[in-house]
C-alpha cells in the first residue's frame, strides 16, 4: 500500500522566531548569528529580505553586512527555538505518532491510513500550515509524497508557506527535471562525479543503469538511484523511538586560535571529558577515537585510531586523541577548531579481554563515575583537571550541556 | 469638537494578572492590574487557545477577555502575561 508522508520545513526558523518577538524588525533584513566574541560569529539563519539581498547561511557577519547595509543582527537564543520546535511537535502529535525529526526545524510525518479522520495528505498539510500561522506565528512549507525523499524535495520546491504534492503520477514532471544536487546526500563531490558522466538532473540519474552507478559511486550509487526513482522505503520513526547511537563526539571553535600543544591539550581534555561522560550516560564504550582539526585558514582534516581496549574514560580518549594529533599536525598554522569523537561503540557491560601488563581499569572507572556524580550535584566546574586552570577563558565551556542541537543523519 | 485618542497599536504591555488556578490545571484570569495601579476586572473569558501575537510580538496561550465591554487579547507567554490591543 502506498504511504502518505509529509515533510514539514519551518521557513527561516530562527529568523522567523526572532521576527515574531520583534515585530518592528519584521520587514527589515534580519540575520540570526552566533556569538561574535566567542568567534562563532556566522550567519545561522536569515529572513526573506536578507535572503533576497544575497546573504547566505554560513557567511561571516561582516561579509553579510557588506552585502546588505542596514542589516540587523540578532544573537541566537536556542532556548526559544527549542521551545517552538517542541510546540510544533505538539501540533504534529495531533495527527500521528510517527514523527521523525530531522534537525530542529524539519520533521517527517507518516499519516498513512488517517484519510477518514483528517482527510488526504494535502488537506492535512494545509491544516498544519494554517495552525502554524495562527498558533505559532510561523510559516512552513510542506511536501507530500509516498516516500521520505520526495516529501523532503517537495518541501524545498515552494517557499514560504506552501504545500507541494508529489504523486506517483506526476513525479516524472515534477522531480526529474530538478538538478541532481537537490537530492538528499548529493553534495559537491558526488555532484562533480555525476556531472563528469553527464548526469545533471534527477531524471538522468534515475534513468541510468544501476550497475554503472555502482561502479562510479559504490553502494552510494545504488542508494541514490533508489532515491531518484522514488523507491526509498525508509520508515518514519515513531515518536520517542531513539536511533541507535553510532558515535559520540563534540567539537568546538576556540575563543582564540590555538598556538601550541598546551592549548590543544586543554581543549582536547574538555572535549574528551564531555565525550566520555556522554558515553557513560548511554552505557557505552568506544573502541576507536577520531579527531578533526581545522586551522585558521579553514583547512581541515580528520584522523582516527583504534584503542587497545574499549573505554569510556576521558583520560584514555584524550591520550589517544593527542597521540593522533601530534602524529598528524606540524603547526604550519594556528588552529581554529578541534573535535573529538568516540566511535565503534559497544555496550559498557560486555565481557572484556584483560591486558596482562596494563593496570586494572576498574578503579579509574569508579573514579570517573564518582566525578560524574559530584558534577551532577555541584555543577560542571566543581571538579576540574589541573590543565584546565592554565587558561580558564579557553576551557570555560561545557560541550555536554551547552550543545543540545546535534546534526542528524538520514541513515540512522 | 474632536477627541483625539492616541493609541499605540503595536505596543506590547506586560501586566500583573490575578488568576484562578483550578484543580484540573485550568487557568482563568480574574483581573488585570495596569502599570499605573488601576485594576480592571475580567468580566468574561470568551475564548482560550494557543496563538501568536503578531501585532505585539510573541506567542502563548491567548485569552480573549471582555473587560469593560471591550474585547482584549490577554496572552500568557510561559508565565508572563501581556496585553495586545
Amino acid at each position: 500500500m502506498s504511504r502518505t508522508i509529509l515533510h514539514v520545513d519551518l521557513n527561516n526558523f530562527y529568523a522567523s522566531v526572532e521576527c515574531l518577538y520583534n515585530p518592528e524588525i519584521r520587514d527589515k533584513p534580519v540575520i540570526v548569528c552566533g556569538d561574535a566574541e566567542a568567534r562563532h560569529g556566522i550567519v545561522l539563519a536569515k529572513n526573506g529580505p536578507a535572503k533576497a539581498l544575497g546573504v547566505k547561511t554560513g557567511d561571516v557577519i561582516w561579509q553579510a553586512k557588506l552585502k546588505c547595509p542596514g542589516l540587523i543582527a540578532v544573537p541566537a537564543d536556542f532556548r526559544k527555538y527549542l521551545r517552538f520546535s517542541r510546540l510544533a511537535k505538539a501540533i504534529y502529535a495531533d495527527y500521528t505518532d510517527r514523527v521523525e525529526a530531522f534537525g530542529v526545524d524539519e520533521c517527517w510525518l507518516d499519516i498513512t491510513g488517517t484519510e477518514k479522520l483528517f482527510g488526504d495528505g494535502e488537506t492535512v498539510a494545509n491544516q498544519i500550515r494554517q495552525r502554524f500561522r495562527e498558533e505559532l506565528g510561523l510559516t512552513a512549507s510542506v511536501g507530500v509524497s509516498w516516500n521520505k525523499i520526495f516529501a523532503k524535495l517537495g518541501s524545498d520546491m515552494k517557499k514560504p508557506d506552501a504545500t507541494t504534492v508529489i504523486t506517483q503520477e506526476n513525479f516524472h514532471e515534477k522531480v526529474w527535471p530538478l538538478p541532481v544536487r537537490e537530492l538528499l546526500y548529493v553534495g559537491r563531490s558526488t555532484r562533480t562525479k555525476l556531472q563528469n558522466r553527464a548526469i545533471y538532473t534527477i531524471g538522468e540519474l534515475a534513468n541510468r543503469d544501476i550497475h554503472s552507478l555502482r561502479l562510479l559511486l559504490g553502494v552510494w550509487g545504488e542508494t541514490l538511484w533508489h532515491f531518484a526513482n522514488g523507491l526509498d522505503t525508509a520508515p518514519v520513526k515513531f515518536v520517542g523511538e531513539e536511533s541507535v547511537v553510532k558515535s559520540v563526539g563534540n567539537s568546538t571553535t576556540a575563543v582564540r586560535d590555538l598556538q601550541n600543544f598546551e592549548d590543544v591539550k586543554m581543549i582536547v581534555y574538555v572535549l574528551a571529558e564531555s565525550v566520555a561522560a556522554r558515553l557513560r550516560d548511554h552505557g557505552l564504550k568506544c573502541t576507536t577515537v577520531s579527531i578533526s582539526v581545522r586551522d585558521k585558514e579553514l583547512h581541515s582534516f580528520d584522523r582516527q585510531g583504534k584503542l587497545s581496549v574499549r573505554t569510556f574514560l576521558s583520560g584514555d580518549i584524550a591520550t589517544k586523541a593527542l597521540e593522533l594529533f601530534s602524529a598528524n599536525y606540524r603547526w604550519d598554522r594556528a588552529i581554529r577548531s578541534i573535535g573529538v569523537r568516540g566511535a565503534d561503540l559497544v555496550t559498557a557491560d560486555g565481557h572484556i579481554q584483560l591486558d596482562l601488563f596494563d593496570k586494572d581499569k576498574t578503579q579509574m572507572e569508579g573514579l570517573e563515575s564518582a566525578i560524574d556524580k559530584i558534577r551532577q550535584r555541584f555543577g560542571q566546574y566543581s571538579l576540574q583537571r589541573c590543565t584546565m586552570l592554565f587558561d580558564r577563558k579557553l576551557t570555560g565551556f561545557n560541550p555536554k550541556d551547552e550543545h543540545v542541537i546535534h546534526p542528524v543523519s538520514y541513515f540512522k | 469638537m474632536f477627541y483625539i485618542e492616541v493609541v499605540n497599536v503595536s505596543d506590547k504591555k506586560f501586566v500583573d494578572v490575578t488568576a484562578e488556578h483550578s484543580r484540573d490545571g485550568k487557568v482563568k484570569p480574574l483581573s488585570i492590574t495596569w502599570e499605573d495601579g488601576r485594576v480592571y476586572s475580567v468580566d468574561r473569558v470568551l475564548d482560550v487557545r494557543m496563538a501568536a501575537a503578531l501585532k505585539a510580538g510573541g506567542q502563548g496561550i491567548r485569552y480573549t477577555c471582555r473587560v469593560h465591554g471591550r474585547e482584549v487579547f490577554l496572552f500568557c507567554d510561559e508565565g508572563r502575561w501581556f496585553i495586545e490591543s
